[in-house]
């Protein structure tokens, strides 16, 4: 993975990611034109395939809407990377095959345009633009598991063939 | 090592004799919930993955409480999505315009839930019924639907910050007050992937409406969830709403908490959140007389019996300041019902409120209050984030009842007075 990234503060919340009037429509696609509205307007309409979201600490936190790591996601972004993610936005990631590494240092170093390579298989972020890199922590082999079959569902549905 | 609270719930339902916190871990739900904005996803991703059955008809509740009676047709829409679902796999509890409350004051009211359970819910403040002595957590709409599939949900076994409650509440200092301090305290991500376990002497002095309150905003603290351990007041509750046998679990006394922090309730005063997080907290001493154009007394934190007996007492005989619209939503049915036979509804309405059917409406910016640029709100909600209630240029203000009354009455912010 590699891209452009689109850098933010700490407490990113649900509702920024994808303001509660714009949950009348669940369609990825949708969610995705809405994206990060409230505080970035330019983010929707300019975000390119591959690109990388940084956030802050608790980046997600607020409501269990699983519309807000869809969002981001269809709306080209290849990966987030944060100091801390809240629980719920964790999980809804995780679940739907979604990518993010947690990783305090990177999210501190790495600016707003800056063009960064991830691999989550081993947690290395380098920021092609500075040269630093750094070391997010790996997820645990129940979880990689997961995202490797595409999301919490398709796992259960793999387990469940195989009984 | 001992274990906490949560952990011998998660354990119990993980069919393992002890966890700790970190492990990763398969339980079995009792409860698996829904609302009309998350439960439509869900069944997306149900159904997408090839599932067709539901592991049990009795044990999933749909709640389509959020955008209901609905506020446009797209949100019209999710509800038949969510009521033809139900129909067709025979759910027991759905619950419609009509039957409907806001989901987290509901399902204790109905008996759903109950003491030891495990439960899920996609909607962040499934955390409420930790009140009862129960493991719940909320999830997003993906394990909702895994959760429908298998009855079962993986967890990361939280650590857990004990928090010692003791003395006694003054007048007009109710739960609201206690969880606003303790996120003022904590921050709002003071507890983040750890359990708050409450405990102490100063346990029994709180109502199980304070209780509902205090867990129900867990989550704005970070948290997993938030549990209360189960006494007299919560088998009171109980009786005669919850059909299953209960199961009550106390925590070990050598079980290891990462923080304890103690709370003396006979000194806590009302206390508000400012815009724009939950932490930013004040007492209403120091935010008193900031304008307000609007007051939401309801959602799942604050629309109980109790909240509306309190905000009441202190409109009763007064009016509603001009420029300010003082929306009060009782948060169920039953709720609902008790207000009109106790006089209540008439007291808000002579004071000059409005007096919704129950609906979360305003506490997400969905309808039936939604704010104008500049405005603001002093609200019974839990969340105070940028646009929350509307226009990103409007605040929001978290208060307990008392407070919101107060300061309908009064046109600012301002102290309930005894
Ligand atoms: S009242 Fe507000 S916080 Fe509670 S469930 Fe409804 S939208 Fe969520």
């Amino acid at each position: 993975m590699r891209g452009k990234v689109w850098k933010y503060g700490d407490h990113i919340d649900t509702d920024v990611i994808i303001p509660a009037r714009y949950l009348n429509n669940p369609d990825p696609a949708a969610l995705a034109s809405h994206c990060m509205v409230d505080i970035d307007e330019g983010f929707a309409g300019s975000v390119e395939d591959g690109d990388i979201m940084v956030g802050g600490w608790n980046f997600g936190c607020g409501s269990s809407r699983e519309h807000a790591p869809v969002a981001i996601q269809a709306s080209g972004i290849s990966c987030v990377i944060a100091a801390s993610f809240a629980r719920i936005f964790y999980r809804n990631s995780i679940n739907i095959g979604f990518p993010i590494l947690e990783c305090p240092e990177a999210s501190e170093a790495i600016k707003a345009g800056d063009i960064v390579s991830v691999d989550t298989k081993t947690g290395v972020i380098t920021d092609e633009t500075t040269g630093e890199t750094f070391q997010a922590k790996p997820f645990p082999a129940f979880i990689e598991q997961i995202i490797d079959s595409g999301g919490l569902l398709p796992y259960l549905k793999s387990k469940q063939a195989k009984q | 090592m001992g274990m906490t609270m949560t952990q011998k719930i998660l354990a119990a339902h993980a069919g393992l004799p002890e966890v700790h916190a970190g492990d990763l871990i398969e339980a079995k739900l009792d409860i698996v919930l829904g609302n009309d904005v998350t439960t439509p996803v869900a069944i997306g991703v149900f159904e997408k993955a090839g599932f067709t059955e539901v592991f049990d008809n009795e044990r999933i509740v749909i709640a389509l409480d959020h955008y209901t009676p609905c506020k446009d047709i797209k949100s019209a829409e999710l509800c038949v999505t969510a009521r033809e679902f139900a129909k067709k796999h025979n759910i027991k509890h759905l619950y419609d315009v009509g039957t409907v409350g806001i989901e987290h004051a509901l399902l204790p009211e109905q008996g759903i839930v109950g003491p030891g359970d495990c439960i899920i819910g996609a909607d962040s403040h499934t955390c409420t019924y930790g009140a009862l002595g129960a493991f719940s957590t909320g999830v997003g709409s993906t394990d909702m639907a895994a959760g429908m599939a298998s009855g079962l949900n993986w967890f990361r076994v939280p650590s857990a910050i004990k928090v010692e409650l003791k003395g006694k509440l003054q007048p007009y200092v109710s739960g609201k007050d206690v969880i606003l301090h303790l996120i003022g305290m904590i921050g709002v991500d003071g507890a983040l992937y750890q359990s708050l376990e409450f405990t102490g002497e100063g346990v029994s002095e709180l109502s199980m409406d304070d209780r509902f309150t205090i867990s129900n905003m867990a989550i704005e603290a970070g948290g997993k969830n938030g549990i209360f351990p189960v006494d007299d007041k919560t088998m009171e509750y109980i009786k005669g709403r919850f059909g299953r046998e209960p199961a009550v679990y106390e925590a070990d006394e050598d079980a290891e908490y990462e923080r304890v922090v103690t709370i003396d309730l006979s000194t806590l005063e009302p206390t508000v959140s400012l815009p724009h997080l939950p932490s930013n907290t004040r007492t209403v001493r120091e935010a008193a007389g900031m304008p307000i154009q609007q007051v939401v007394i309801g959602s799942c934190t604050n629309g109980r019996m109790s909240d509306m007996r309190v905000a009441a007492s202190i409109l009763s005989g007064h009016k509603v300041a001009d420029g300010v619209r003082c929306i009060v939503i009782p948060a169920t049915q039953e709720i609902y019902l008790e207000c009109l036979k106790e006089g209540i509804l008439e007291t808000f309405v002579k004071a000059g409120c409005a007096v919704s059917a129950p609906t979360c409406g305003p506490c997400l910016g969905g309808h039936m209050g939604v704010m104008a640029d500049g405005e603001r709100a002093v609200a019974t909600t839990n969340r105070n984030f940028v646009g929350r209630m509307g226009h990103t240029g409007s605040e929001v203000i978290l208060a307990s009842p008392a407070v919101a009354a107060a300061s309908a009455i009064a046109g600012c912010v301002a102290a309930p007075e005894a």
